[in-house]
């Protein structure tokens, strides 16, 4: 071998390669990884029902109902003064020993020792798969089939309280005045099938936490918070696969 | 009119039989299961007049209480009776023969039972029979569970009536149709609790098989208590043929032990193995929480070891052995009936979330109107053991 000769040789390492090089290189790498990133994309969307790809909300255009009735619940902004709660007792003439909507309390550690405290309003999810209708034996409860909304007829139930043992969210009570399950109908006995546009409780919160639409009208507030972009929007427990209604974020 | 009367008097034999021999003591016996019962009526129908929010333990977290656990536990019996009368009425194996006529009137006395004390579990009773029909909903394993076990009482009712009146290829015919409706609806049972996403001690396809194999268990131990205990009762003797027969009943009541170990062994095992969600923590209460005691002295040493145990060890000779397992089988069904209703539920729906003043387990206590309503629904079960021991000549066929 001679040494000499290779010494002559154009270097082969890194130092050598124009930048001309180096952009041709990055671009043929994007290329490739888009293409794939863009069929990763694409499989998401071609799949059926693929909820995963935009969280919890139903993709635009698929709601089954029209209005398609939702509450967006701005977790971050509740005080837990409990006007909602109080406007829904009166409204609804809810008894003391039981409630529609309530307050749960959520603590979080942070750093240097300190915790924040979450306020998570809570109500009945009129979920889109509601195990409370499956089991009713009697059809006293029932999903209505042009808003959505999970409605009760009280002489219809008989009080075998399988609904409240079905619902994942502990949303239903058995109040001895009605002799009947009661529950959250947005309001709809109340207000809306009066012509009101919102519920009690979301009327009567300062905090503008609570938010009622129509998630069908692309102008709604509803459809707009959950639509906005680089927020977050989780329902509560997602795993059983009720596909609720009720909607939460910070945004 | 009369020729009604007639009709329905005819199925009660005229005589043969056995003979109630101790006067005193059945007459005593029936007056105080008839007050006893009476009780447990008048506490169920207060509570049902008072409003169950403030009368019975059960809560908005845990809506089914002790009332579901005692129908689950007549309605487990009932089906099994059904299942172990068959053996020798549909299928005809001789040696189950001599048990299955008292077989057949108890999973009757035991399925009525049964719908007295949910009668008081259901707020709303009286609106049951047109809501069940105008409102029918295909997907609620409830409504089928209700509709499949009125039929179940019906085929049972034809098929006691027809043996009475020796009609037994009837018998036969209806025996099978309560059979299959039987299994159905218990199986429907299982699927009430094992359809339910949101509780995942109960969720999956383990509770309607496991309630199939559970209530053949119950069944078998409930005949061996009933014939021995009204045998000893009555001061009658035990013959050869029933003897024998007790003795294969108590072979199969072991075996099927053995089977619902199996069961309750892996639930147990699936239940801690990775902590699952909700299903650890029901796991957890009954394993070494507040239901240890029900959990491995009333459902493992009472319903299953113990009574396994007794039999095999006396090979299946002894009834008076049979005798004691089967208490002990039938106190331990209990406690599993009980578990299985209350632990199920005892998981709050956002536990794992970080909830201040949000309790991590809910509990449930039995109110005094539970334990009342719940011993009266067994002093009416005895009640009618005892009417139908008498009224029916210790149900002995003619053949015998």
């Amino acid at each position: 071998m001679d040494i000499g000769k290779l010494q002559r040789l154009p270097s082969e390492d890194l130092s050598a390669i124009t930048s001309r090089e180096r952009r041709k290189f990055l671009r043929l790498g994007l290329t490739i990884t888009g293409l794939y990133l863009g069929g990763t994309v694409l499989s998401l969307v071609s799949a059926r029902r693929a909820e995963a790809a935009g969280g919890p909300v139903p993709a635009t255009g698929q709601y089954p109902y029209n209005p398609h009735y939702t509450m967006v619940l701005r977790e971050a902004r509740c005080v837990d003064c409990e006007r909602c709660k109080e406007a829904c007792k009166t409204t609804n003439h809810v008894p003391d020993y039981g409630y529609r909507t309530t307050i749960l309390e959520r603590r979080r550690d942070l750093a240097e020792g300190t915790y924040e405290t979450i306020f998570m309003p809570v109500l009945c999810n009129h979920c889109n798969r509601p195990p409370c209708v499956r089991v009713c034996p009697t059809t006293a409860t029932w999903k209505d089939k042009k808003t959505g909304i999970v409605m009760m007829k009280p002489s219809r139930c008989i009080g075998c309280k399988t609904c409240m043992t079905a619902c994942p969210y502990n949303a239903r009570y058995f109040q001895e005045e009605k002799r009947a399950i009661d529950k959250c109908d947005f309001c709809w006995q109340a207000r809306l099938s009066k012509g009101e546009t919102t519920t009690a409780c979301a009327a009567a919160c300062p905090a503008d936490v609570r938010i009622f639409g129509n998630l069908a009208d692309p102008k709604s507030r509803v459809y707009q918070l959950l639509h906005t972009p680089d927020t977050i929007v989780w329902v509560l427990r997602p795993e059983v696969g009720a596909l609720p209604n009720v909607f939460y974020t910070n945004a | 009119m009369s020729s009604y009367i007639d009709a329905v008097l005819s199925i009660f034999p005229k005589g043969g039989g056995l003979q109630v021999e101790r006067k005193k003591l059945f007459a005593l016996s029936v007056a105080v299961l008839a007050i006893l019962a009476l009780v447990g009526i008048g506490s169920g129908l207060y509570a049902l007049y008072a409003g169950h929010e403030h009368t019975l333990g059960t809560s908005r977290g845990v809506p089914w209480g002790i009332l579901i656990a005692t129908y689950v536990f007549f309605v487990v019996t009932s089906t099994g009776l059904c299942i172990v009368s068959s053996i020798g009425h549909v299928f005809g194996f001789e040696d189950f023969a001599p048990i299955a006529k008292r077989a057949v009137f108890l999973s009757i006395v035991t399925i009525v039972s049964g719908f007295l004390v949910i009668a008081f579990e259901i707020e709303n009773t009286w609106r049951m029979p047109i809501a069940l029909v105008l409102g029918f909903n295909l997907t609620s394993n409830i409504w089928w569970m209700g509709t499949l076990y009125g039929l179940y009482m019906v085929f049972m009712i034809i098929e006691f009536i027809m043996l009475q009146l020796d009609k037994h290829q009837l018998a036969t015919a209806c025996g099978l149709a309560g059979l299959l409706t039987g299994i159905a609806a218990h199986s429907n049972l299982g699927a009430v609790f094992g359809l339910i996403g949101g509780r995942e001690f109960w969720h999956g396809p383990y509770m309607p098989v496991y309630f199939i194999a559970s209530a053949a268990m119950s069944g078998c131990v409930a005949i061996l208590f009933f014939t021995y205990l009204t045998y000893r009762f009555n001061g009658w003797t035990i013959g050869d043929k029933l003897k024998a027969s007790l003795q294969s009943v108590a072979k199969l009541a072991a075996l099927m032990m053995a089977v619902v170990l199996f069961f309750v062994t892996w639930k147990m095992i699936a239940g801690v193995t990775g902590e699952i969600p909700g299903e650890y923590e029901s796991m957890a209460y009954l394993l070494h929480g507040p239901y240890t005691v029900n959990f491995w002295i009333g459902e493992i040493t009472l319903g299953l070891v113990l009574p396994f145990l007794l039999i095999l060890s006396v090979k299946a000779a002894s009834l008076r052995v049979i005798f004691i397992a089967s208490i002990a089988g039938m106190i331990g069904i209990f406690f599993m009936r009980y578990d299985l209703v209350v632990v199920g539920q005892l998981v709050p729906p956002f536990a794992g979330m970080g909830l201040v003043d949000y309790p991590e387990m809910f509990s449930y206590r039995p109110s005094c109107l539970e334990w009342l309503t719940t011993m009266g629904g067994f002093a009416f079960c005895g009640l009618f053991f005892l009417l139908g021991e008498k009224y029916f000549r210790g149900h002995m066929s003619e053949g015998h």
